[in-house]
């Protein structure tokens, strides 16, 4: 819509301040400013601490040590794998939850949600005793195909998958929720069938819910610890993604914990600034 | 009325709660009914079963000797797969798609190539006058174009039933003007059905070959547009064509309607009857005039308003009933709400009809 007339330009810096001074609703009260700011700086300062700690003059030696790019490009492979597993079993259990009515469907929301409240360590043990050498399916796996998923990085990408499935699914739903299913109806009367018509008209249309669950789902699965320890292990190259080696480092070498710990953190920010402005942003 | 050569031959009966939907509804090759009826009066719940969105609980439905929804039978063949094509109210074209994308939609469904596909959408395009706006989105049209891609859309998939949805009611009153012209050719060389749903009379009027009066789930009532406006039947449709209607009983050369209101008529009739006049054939006098052929009945002025260059009265009393008058005579008269007069009406104005 176009306004009848514009607003006149509030350019000038006198305007501009005498416009800022108009408070309709009064100054913001103190009771929330002050925790706003303590919550603020609670969140920046473990970060600048970080910063701080950082051993600059030794970085580049400390980046390319043994072990550090291997954790970093395992944890980055199995984190983007075990996204594309969210994805693709994710999306159409979104669609299940928020397209069609069958009983049982709220307790089943529920369970979608249990990985995100569960302590990841919780979620690991309950890997094993399913994918296990000796679990209910692991077994069955191992004897028939001589498979074995714990302490692989088959078993990363499973614990990552577990843990991160929740954060894709809720945000779909959501997304598939907000489209207005008569889009849906629409395409049907042209011709086509349900599946055509999530593939030609609903997918398209939450694609900015799927990337945002994505990557959110990517990020849940970047950082992932607890699940992953318990279930896949701790072996360099194979299973020991970049939190498993800060942790690893912080009971030796506490500088290449912080040098490990400023490589997760420039690779969080840099996906989150990339992506900021396409899908991240607030209304 | 089934016509043996009907196209469209359905009994739609749909239950939602305490609302009842039963109407019969038939339409033949080539032509155009509208379903006219107030908010509410189940006009799109009948269109979304035609459509295939929504399954009958009774009845049945047949398209071009096909039975499209059957409960007895257990039949029901989704929207998919039905020769429907749909126009929403608010168009609900596809906002990721072109214009041209959007139109080429159904034939791609329905197994065409997409090169022929695209050439189809393209020549439909050119057909509603938008060949230049094939490349832009929904978001890019004004509602006009948007309407007219969506028409497009429907038609494109061949449909032997063309469903329309309040296809007017979204635009501006310029642009609608232009739109229901443009409706209106497209739906002439249409070679299938076309059912319309709208809750103005006008463009029912203009569009349709038959009109179907709908109140209350139900057929109020039937015919072509001149006979439905002659002759209402309901209260509904008398305010639509702007009539004054009442029921009463054909006395002879007068119609007994209420205690001292009986209009003379030109004509003797029996029986149940209808009685309408326009509002511009009632005259208003400050006391019971004197020599004035045909029917007098005291009133109350119960509200005022401007109605293009007259004002309208409403009138209360023995009958409701609403009178146009020139503002002089407005003016005469002091009229305000509650002042007690006169009104008249001259035969030769007076329409009646047998009720049943």
């Amino acid at each position: 819509m176009t306004p009848l007339r514009e607003a006149p330009p509030a350019t000038r810096p006198a305007d501009r301040r005498a416009l800022r001074r108009r408070r309709p609703l009064g100054r913001a009260p103190v009771l929330l400013v002050v925790p706003a700011a303590l919550g603020l700086l609670f969140l920046v300062l473990p970060l600048a601490g970080l910063l701080v700690r950082t051993p600059w003059g030794t970085l580049p030696q400390r980046l390319t040590a043994p072990g550090v790019l291997e954790a970093l490009r395992l944890s980055l492979v199995t984190a983007t794998l075990a996204t594309f597993v969210c994805v693709v079993l994710g999306v159409p259990l979104a669609w299940l939850l928020a397209r069609t009515a069958f009983p049982g469907r709220r307790l089943i929301r529920a369970l979608v949600t249990v990985p995100l409240v569960l302590p990841p360590v919780v979620g690991g043990v309950a890997l094993l005793l399913v994918f296990g050498r000796r679990g209910l399916l692991g077994a069955w796996l191992d004897a028939t195909f001589g498979l074995s998923l714990a302490f692989t990085t088959t078993g990363v990408v499973l614990a990552e998958a577990f843990v991160a499935m929740p954060f894709l699914v809720i945000a779909v739903e959501g997304a598939l929720r907000g489209a207005d299913p008569r889009f849906e109806e629409a395409a049907a009367t042209l011709g086509a069938s349900r599946w055509t018509a999530f593939r030609r008209v609903t997918l398209p249309l939450v694609a900015p819910g799927v990337a945002a669950g994505a990557v959110l789902c990517w990020a849940r699965a970047l950082g992932e610890f607890g699940a992953t320890i318990t279930f896949a292990g701790n072996f360099p190259g194979r299973t020991q993604t970049m939190p498993l080696a800060v942790y690893l480092a912080l009971e030796t070498d506490l500088q290449a914990a912080v040098v490990l710990s400023l490589v997760l953190l420039a690779v969080s920010v840099l996906i989150l600034a990339s992506l900021r402005h396409r899908w991240i942003t607030a209304p | 009325m089934t016509a043996p050569d009907a196209l469209l031959d359905a009994h739609l009966v749909v239950q939602r709660g305490p609302f009842r939907l039963d109407l019969a509804l038939s339409a033949a090759a080539g032509e155009v009914v509208a379903l006219l009826g107030p908010n509410g009066a189940g006009k799109t719940t009948a269109l979304r079963a035609l459509a295939g969105l929504l399954p009958l609980d009774g009845g049945y439905i047949e398209l071009a000797g096909q039975r499209l929804d059957d409960p007895a039978a257990r039949r029901f063949l989704p929207a998919e797969r039905r020769a429907t094509g749909v126009v929403f109210q608010d168009y609900l074209l596809f906002p990721h798609l072109s214009a041209v994308d959007n139109v080429a939609f159904g034939p791609r469904c329905r197994g065409a190539r997409r090169r022929d596909a695209r050439a189809q959408a393209t020549a439909w395009l050119h057909r509603v006058g938008l060949a230049e706006h094939a490349h832009r989105r929904p978001a890019q049209l004004s509602g006009g174009q948007a309407q007219r891609v969506a028409l497009a859309r429907a038609l494109a998939v061949r449909p032997e039933l063309l469903l329309l949805d309040e296809p007017l009611a979204a635009l501006d009153a310029r642009t609608r003007l232009d739109t229901r012209a443009e409706l209106h050719r497209h739906l002439a060389a249409h070679s299938g059905a076309a059912l319309l749903v709208t809750h103005d009379p006008l463009d029912a009027m203009v569009l349709a070959d038959r009109l179907v009066i709908v109140e209350e789930g139900r057929i109020a009532q039937q015919g072509d547009p001149a006979a439905v406006a002659a002759r209402p039947r309901t209260e509904y449709v008398a305010r639509l064509v702007g009539l004054n209607l009442y029921r009463g009983r054909g006395a002879g050369h007068a119609v007994v309607v209420a205690d001292g209101f009986a209009p003379t008529l030109a004509e003797p009739l029996h029986g149940p009857a209808f009685v309408a006049f326009p509002p511009a054939a009632v005259a208003l006098h400050p006391a019971r005039p004197d020599g004035v052929a045909g029917t007098c009945w005291p009133a109350t002025v119960d509200g005022i308003e401007r109605h293009g260059d007259n004002v309208r009265v409403r009138l209360a009393g023995s009958v409701a009933a609403l009178a146009d008058v020139a503002p002089d005579v407005a003016a005469e008269l002091r009229l305000h709400p509650g002042l007690p007069l006169w009104a008249s009406v001259a035969p030769a104005r007076v329409r009646a009809y047998p009720a049943s």
